[in-house]
């Protein structure tokens, strides 16, 4: 653990002895949150790129009737990927990202629970999603949709190795993310400063702690579901076989019993988000904080009891149809009270139109609408209508884009400071926002109405006079704009980094949480003194007393840390080949030598002793750490 | 009081006009909101219900969001510290409460309308029974009160209830006729689905299939046509009919050998494929290609029959007909011989 363990007398020597590495080296063996954030940064910022790219194919495709820019195998691939890639190698990174690098801070500790099971997290979803996108070039992408159902997805239907790369790259990346989730609950339990009660923690880091709890509960299902799914396509079982007995409906009952608490894994940090940008920008305390966090807790619980929603026309009857019409719609009452409790946190503020506050000004309206969407799609009669049309896919990416993607951009703009040290322009912010609400707009508003006229979903192309024509046109120029937003965000990112890191420890000057009482960025050990938590906004309060600072728990001591390991990324790497050599396992080669080294799981194999071998030798291998002296922190 | 009055009216109106721009979108036979049935308008009036109490909670925050966002505004030189305030017990509980209320307006009919169109008339006496089966990509109806099957074009008898039983035979499909109902999914047998809806008015609808199933998910489409009661009846006997073989013994040789070891006329071939009997008379071929002899939505069918003989990937990408010419080895000219053949094989 990380935790100050200076009362701790270590037999072991000074930080003299510990080996500190450089360069690339330096982020494959980094073990600190921060460095981990960025590092989650980057990577989901290049899978979203990849997803962004796709959507773009897709809409190009859809811009006129009977288009022939991509065939029809190619569209399915790519909608695929496009939802596969932004859900779970794209905006869960990111969200991660800000995770690690804000909520240790936000909670004044020195590092999250378990620094190498971060890292390790992080590298198992990297090589995870990079097995799912090697597919492009391995004999072609999965086919099945994002919500691979049975028996498509099975292997009678699905020829190519593409659903075995979504089950296997998810399953590795779908590791890291348990991993993070387990890391963040323990660390938000146990690691808080002293005097930073339960509801003392910033909302942030509330919402952070409940989603790590539904991540604790939903990713186990999609696990097995995605075990059982690999039994069926490489080992010739039956879960999901009509004519082996098994059943395509139970696939779906796995698929969102996890799928559905997804989506309040996705959106619950986005709440999060925003609830710490408004206040700051309002410069008033968020309103009704502890019903915010009630009705945070509620959402996630009710999030478990509505599923069956998604399969409405699946056929369950009258009774089920009913009973989850009635909970999903119940799901409107917490997100309403979190509704208003923003719109009155503004109201009688100062409010102060920066980036971050305008990307959380746009969130609130578009946000609801894809609230009130849901709710019209929970009535189950009128589901039957909407059920696999662009309604559908309208509200989602209301809540996905409108919310989630809107959120994280205000949290984005608001912590790059925190994070690089650097004030991301306001210009080319403002422009950003503009360009790519006013895209999204003109992309998905119109698609709800393409639903009503009768446009199915996941059609790669659609006949001439249906009135299909200008809508879908007038989308796939919002497409673009929104592409437009992504590149000023990109150019923004660029000019910025070439800048010098002059950004204050409270840039915005009215921070509220403890992070904005530490430099920006803040050093390796975060505080030198854990700080004295008398309030919520900690630091606001120490404001508003007139104190410059927060007032230190502890005398400076000697700050214990976890040592750099390449243990993370090698276990990450053995999984990935293991995975690799499994999906192939069954497979003819033209080559004998590959043939046998795959036929006989040798590869698997290999990559299951390179996983297990570096767990044995963190296992066997003592690691105490090091530790930084007082004079060391003197002379910074 | 006035102006609560006065601001209500203008909601109202708001709603209306936004409720005739609804209607008046998409074509009558395929758009959710121009419904041709029972079924497809009660899913449209609760539709209406969730929409106006959704208009009203959008628009109450709208206004509060813009009276925050220009009100409270920070102007410049501005930098006294607001009232931090903690929250208020009266106004949470308002937007508790009422949100709790509006939910509820909402439950109860969408639970009375599950119920009620959960009713598939299975048991009904006077409900026309057809089981449909959904294939990659083709829909395949079966009338076991008479002993026939069809593909592509479902007939119905206008004003009676249909009362279907669906499966696959392969992959899930979703049948949706949108003017006339909600969809339905077709899984495997042991999952069969039963439903039902009527179309009071005589006419041909848009159907299409709604889950995605393959490449040529979005081409999985088919047309319900409902009938007067007699010409039912004449459509019945006619497809019960003998089956009609082109008249060259040649090419009727070649056409029972290579096209009715998967499809079925009248009483000859198998039924693994579509069932060809009267496909003359069809509203399309293979679903996509429309028949129109005036070209404005498509072609003539024997036009369409050519296209799609011979080259069926091209029409339905990764459809499961072997290739006419290289596949089965006939000529271009047979090909177009037994699209003429196909094309006056009309019923009636």
């Amino acid at each position: 653990m990380a935790q100050a363990a200076h009362t701790l007398k270590s037999p072991k020597p000074a930080a003299h002895g510990v080996k500190r590495y450089t360069g690339l080296m330096d982020w494959i063996t980094t073990v600190d949150h921060k460095k981990i954030a960025i590092l989650y940064l980057w990577a989901g910022g290049f899978f979203f790129g990849i997803g962004g790219i796709e959507a773009l194919l897709i809409r190009w495709q859809l811009i006129k009737p009977m288009n022939d820019f991509v065939d029809a195998q190619t569209f399915n691939e790519l909608i695929t990927m496009h939802g596969t890639t932004m859900i779970f190698l794209g905006v869960m990174p990111i969200i991660f990202a800000l995770m690690n690098a804000v909520i240790p801070l936000q909670i004044g500790a020195r590092d999250v629970a378990f620094p190498f099971l971060n890292a390790l997290g992080f590298w198992t979803f990297l090589f995870g999603g990079l097995l799912l996108n090697l597919s492009w070039l391995m004999g072609g992408a999965p086919d099945a949709g994002w919500t691979s159902y049975t028996p498509l997805s099975g292997a009678a239907y699905s020829g190519t190795h593409g659903v075995d790369f979504y089950t296997i790259g998810l399953q590795i990346a779908g590791l890291g993310t348990l991993i993070g989730g387990i890391n963040f609950l323990a660390t938000i339990i146990t690691m808080r400063a002293p005097g930073m009660s339960f509801m003392r923690l910033p909302m942030f880091a509330w919402t952070t702690f409940i989603t790590s709890a539904i991540i604790l509960f939903a990713f186990p299902a999609i696990t097995v579901g995605l075990v059982l799914l690999t039994f069926d396509r490489i080992l010739g079982a039956n879960f999901f076989v009509p004519g082996g007995g098994g059943s395509p409906v139970l696939w779906q009952h796995i698929f969102w019993i996890f799928g559905h608490p997804e989506v309040y894994i996705l959106i619950l940090p986005a709440f999060g988000m925003i609830s710490e940008v408004i206040p700051t920008f309002a410069r008033k305390r968020l309103f009704g904080y502890s019903s915010m966090v009630f009705a945070t807790i509620l959402i996630a619980f009710l999030g478990f009891m509505v599923w069956a929603h998604h399969m409405f026309t699946t056929g369950l009857g009258p009774v089920a149809n009913a009973l989850f019409a009635v909970s999903t719609m119940l799901i409107a009452v917490p997100t309403g009270i979190k509704i208003f409790n923003w719109l009155f946190t503004l109201w009688g503020g100062s409010v102060r139109f920066t980036t971050p506050n305008l990307f959380a000004s746009g969130f609130i309206p578009t946000f609801t609408m894809g609230g009130v969407t849901g709710v019209m799609l929970a009535s189950a009669p009128a589901d039957f209508q909407f059920h696999d049309t662009y309604f559908v896919v309208a509200h989602f990416h209301y809540v996905i884009v409108g919310g989630l993607v809107l959120g994280l951009f205000a949290g984005l703009h608001y912590w790059w400071p925190k994070m690089f040290g650097r004030m991301l322009s306001e210009t080319l912010g403002k422009w950003t926002f503009w360009t790519f609400i006013i895209g999204f707009h003109l992309t998905f508003f119109v698609q709800h109405f393409l639903g009503l006229m009768g446009m199915q979903r996941r059609v790669f192309t659609y006949l001439p006079n249906q009135h299909f024509d200008t809508l879908n046109l007038v989308s796939t120029i919002g497409a673009g704009l929104m592409g437009l937003g992504m590149l000023f965000f990109l150019a923004n990112v660029w000019i910025t980094s070439r800048r010098p890191p002059d950004a204050g420890s409270d840039p915005w000057e009215d921070g509220r949480t403890l992070e904005w009482s530490i430099p920006s960025p803040p050093p390796e050990y975060n505080f030198k003194q854990t700080p004295l938590v008398r309030g919520l906004d900690a630091l606001w309060k120490e404001k508003a007393a007139g104190n410059k600072g927060m007032m230190p728990a502890e005398p400076i001591g000697r700050i214990h840390m976890p040592s750099a390991t390449p243990l993370p990324f090698l276990m990450s790497a053995g999984i990935f080949i293991a995975g690799l050599g499994f999906m192939f396992s069954r497979d003819d080669f033209a080559s004998r030598l590959v043939g046998f080294l795959f036929n006989n799981y040798i590869v698997t194999g290999l990559g299951l002793l390179i996983a297990f071998g570096a767990m044995l030798m963190r296992s066997l291998y003592d690691d105490h750490g090091w530790h930084i002296e007082p004079e060391e922190l003197e002379g910074r | 009081m006035m102006r609560t009055w006065h601001s209500a009216r203008r909601l109202l109106l708001l709603i209306a006009v936004f409720g005739t721009v609804l209607v008046g979108c998409g074509r009558e036979d395929l758009s959710v909101l121009r419904p041709q049935g029972p079924a497809a308008e009660s899913s449209l009036g609760l539709m209406k219900l969730a929409i106006s109490i959704m208009i009203v909670v959008l628009l109450i925050v709208f206004s509060i969001a813009a009276y925050v966002l220009i009100r409270f505004r920070r102007k410049p030189g501005q930098d006294e510290i607001p009232e931090q305030i903690e929250g208020s017990l009266k106004l949470e509980v308002l937007w508790t409460v009422v949100p709790l209320i509006l939910v509820i307006v909402l439950a109860v009919p969408t639970v009375r309308t599950v119920f009620a169109l959960g009713d598939n008339h299975s048991g009904d006496k006077n409900a026309v029974k057809v089981k449909v089966t959904g294939h990659q990509y083709w829909w395949e109806f079966e009338y076991p009160d008479f002993g026939i099957k069809t593909a592509q074009d479902l007939i119905i008898p206008a004003g009676r209830n249909i009362a279907f039983e669906l499966t696959t035979n392969d992959v899930l499909h979703s049948f949706w006729v949108s003017s006339l109902s909600g969809k339905i999914d077709t899984n495997p047998t042991g999952a069969t689905n039963r439903f039902s809806f009527s179309a009071p008015k005589e006419g041909v609808y848009r159907g299409k299939c709604a889950e995605l199933c393959g490449p040529s998910h979005g081409f999985m489409e088919f047309k319900v046509k409902a009938v007067s009661n007699d010409e039912f009846k004449q459509w019945i006997e006619a497809q019960q009919a003998p089956a009609v073989l082109p008249e060259d013994p040649a090419l009727a040789k070649t056409f029972k050998n290579q096209c009715l070891t998967c499809h079925a006329v009248g009483d000859q071939g198998l039924a693994v494929g579509p069932n060809l009997t009267g496909i003359g008379s069809r509203e399309s071929v293979a679903g996509i290609l429309l028949n129109d002899d005036t070209r404005q939505d498509g072609a003539p069918v024997e036009e369409n029959l050519k296209t799609w003989l011979h080259d069926t990937q091209g029409v339905k990408p990764g459809n499961r007909m072997p290739d006419p010419k290289q596949d089965m080895g006939l000529t271009d000219d047979e090909i177009d011989r037994i699209a003429g053949y196909l094309a006056d094989y009309k019923l009636n």
